[in-house]
């Protein structure tokens, strides 16, 4: 009887009982919605365009962040850093397409997931050398990030939104607009999502894989670099922020491995999801720490019965 | 000329098919085993055992486990470590509760726990395929790792949240914890070791390991020649994690001595994915050739720059190891894709034929 009402109502009544807690809950994990949408976005650009399933993503944040600090860091300004970071995230792609992707064309799927945890394991020795282990500072002032915090008194309660979470908000919201504009508008967007439906049409029709490839991989570098800003000046820039991508991928299952869509509501779900689960449940009745499994959890269960994510393709089988 | 096959004629289906089709394969084993039983305990020093021979043992039973599950059955897993964990944490908790029992015995037993684990985890692959599921066994890996850490009945209740071996003995023969010897545990990994891959390869070639080797090539072909998808998944996942299983417990007791939950966290899984598919999915040899690579690699590295006379700083040497074994998936995976095993039975091929390219 206690537990079921442990369970079942007291939870509730917390929650009616301190309505401002729980928007406060609510936003933090909005926002960590937010960057998991940002990396799963990633995974999907890459997923539709080439069928790799990307390890390397969560890696690629960590390391853009690292390079953006590291060249302020010698004395470079900001914004020139921010340029020089995006050249970065521009040689990785087409050295990983150069290097390893070409001669691993059409090779099983699994071959390519693993190529990329070869290219994370590279990244993370290369990064540690050049940048060195220590957590580092975001230069969050020194790109004109707001910093402060709004404060807000919904029904006579307290509610503090960080200025830092609310740009992340309306960047991430901004870079998912633009990018969908640059795949259903424009000519390359749909020769991207040509290649994905069928690499051999693409290419009988005069696509260019390689060229594609690179342009994949750098805006996944790109959104990399955002998602690094934001989430550095949260937590810091170390390779600590790998975990992350491991909360990326359950996003993934929920929302489907091909879908925008999926990738954005998924990533907000589980977030917010998460944090009540760990506020309300999981920290008084198990223990706490249950963010680390319970987006797992959660999307294994929604699997169960819709075995492609919520928005993915449904996969018809032919013998 | 060292594979000649002139003169070995096969009479019989039967000795089409047998598991050594040309002598000199059994040769090459017969020298294989004679090493790893005779000549290396009797040269190996302290350090060799500790650092290759026991690990590499392990290590590769664990893929050889993984093996099975992925590379026969088709079902991408990236849970090994956190089923390793279960292995490690059920003979713990047989061993405290009956400290009668024998070792070896309770090492073969919490298997079977791990195997049961397994089969829950592995139910969802019945509906979810391909990187959905490989997602889905994280849900494993993360969940049992939170498990082992919150759960204190686990570990005994012990301040550290670590498990610590005690010495247990066979007969007076201390097998496990700080006094037993390196060898004693060495002979002991290679006896479970040997009979766990002789039954593998038994498995994988018979009927069983067909129905897996169907339901890997496509599920939907299999089930309409008769072949009950469920059963065949649901056993891949049994053995396979009863075998990740048997490794998790050796590889605390036999050779760690102690472990802490994270030791079974994702980086474990990894490691041992990378050894079954730079071995080679699909093939029993590719699991010990795959743990070699990967276990031998970090130890030669390490002691490259002390050879050459030049000093590097420990932490660096430790990151330059990373970045190189990250190229060397990425260089392996390129030349062979599928694997070292594919590599050795090109050699083997053109040895035959030698000195005739065709």
């Amino acid at each position: 009887m206690e537990l079921l009402n442990k369970i079942f109502v007291a939870p509730f009544a917390d929650m009616v009982s301190a309505p401002d807690f729980l928007m406060q809950v609510l936003w933090e994990g909005l926002v960590s919605g937010v960057l998991y949408a940002l990396i799963a976005l990633g995974f999907v650009l890459i997923y539709r365009s080439s069928r790799i399933f990307n390890f390397a993503q969560g890696i690629m944040v960590v390391f853009a962040a690292l390079t953006l600090v590291g060249l302020h860091e010698m004395g470079v300004p900001a914004w020139i850093s921010v340029a020089l970071t995006l050249g970065v995230m521009f040689g990785l792609a087409v050295t990983v397409e150069r290097v390893v992707l070409r001669p691993l064309v059409g090779q099983p799927d699994i071959i390519l997931f693993m190529a990329t945890i070869g290219i994370t394991l590279f990244l993370i020795g290369f990064g540690e050398i050049i940048f060195g282990g220590e957590n580092k500072q975001m230069i969050t002032a020194d790109l004109g990030i707001p910093t402060g915090d709004v404060v807000l008194e919904p029904f006579g309660g307290l509610l503090i939104l960080q200025h830092i979470d609310i740009t992340a908000v309306v960047v991430a919201g901004l870079l998912v607009l633009g990018l969908l504009l640059f795949l259903n508008r424009t000519r390359m967007g749909r020769a991207i999502r040509a290649l994905g439906d069928d690499h051999q049409a693409a290419l009988s029709v005069g696509i260019s894989l390689q060229t594609v490839w690179v342009l994949v991989w750098f805006i996944a570098g790109i959104i990399a670099l955002v998602t690094g800003i934001a989430w550095g000046s949260r937590a810091g820039v170390s390779f600590a922020l790998e975990v992350i991508a491991y909360k990326a991928l359950p996003v993934l299952m929920l929302g489907g491995l091909e879908s925008i869509t999926g990738a954005i509501i998924g990533g907000l779900m589980i977030g917010m999801l998460e944090k009540l689960f760990e506020i309300y449940w999981g920290g008084p009745l198990l223990g706490g720490n249950t963010e680390s499994w319970f987006a797992y959890v959660l999307a294994l269960i929604v699997l169960l019965f819709r075995p492609q994510g919520l928005f993915g393709e449904k996969i018809i089988e032919r013998v | 000329m060292l594979y000649r096959t002139a003169g070995q004629f096969k009479t019989s289906y039967r000795a089409d098919q047998a598991l050594f089709p040309i002598k000199q394969d059994a040769f090459l084993l017969g020298i294989v085993l004679l090493c790893a039983w005779v000549i290396f305990p009797l040269t190996a020093s302290e350090f060799a055992f500790q650092t290759l021979l026991t690990p590499i043992l392990i290590y590769a039973l664990a893929a050889l486990g993984l093996n099975i599950l992925t590379g026969y059955a088709g079902q991408l897993s990236l849970g090994t470590g956190a089923f390793m964990g279960v292995g490690a944490y059920a003979c713990y908790k047989m061993i405290t509760l009956m400290p009668w029992m024998n070792p070896v015995v309770a090492i073969l037993l919490s298997g079977l726990f791990s195997a049961g684990v397994g089969v829950m985890f592995g139910i969802p692959s019945l509906r979810i395929k391909g990187f959905y599921l490989a997602i889905a066994t994280l849900a494993a890996q993360f969940f049992l790792v939170w498990l082992f850490e919150k759960w204190a009945w686990l570990y005994n209740y012990n301040a550290s949240g670590a498990i610590q071996v005690p010495n247990l003995d066979i007969f007076g023969l201390y097998v496990a914890g700080p006094q037993a010897s390196s060898i004693t545990q060495y002979y002991l990994v290679l006896a479970i070791v040997c009979v766990l891959t002789y039954l593998a390869i038994n498995l994988t070639r018979g009927n069983l390991g067909r129905t897996w080797k169907a339901t890997r090539d496509m599920d939907i072909a299999a089930e309409l020649i008769g072949i009950n998808l469920m059963k065949s998944k649901l056993t891949a996942f049994a053995i396979s994690s009863y075998i990740v299983g048997v490794a998790g417990a050796l590889f605390v007791f036999m050779w760690r001595g102690a472990a802490e939950p994270n030791l079974f966290d994702i980086p474990l899984s990894f490691r041992v994915l990378f050894i079954a598919i730079i071995g080679g999915l699909g093939s029993i040899l590719g699991n010990y050739l795959g743990a070699i690579l990967i276990v031998g690699l970090p130890v030669v590295l390490n002691t490259v720059p002390s050879a050459l006379g030049i000093h590097v700083e420990s932490a660096l040497l430790e990151h330059l190891n990373i970045m190189i074994v990250g190229s060397l998936i990425i260089f392996f995976l390129i030349i062979e894709p599928h694997g070292l095993n594919a590599l050795w039975r090109l050699i083997r091929e053109k040895l035959i034929i030698w000195p005739f390219p065709h």
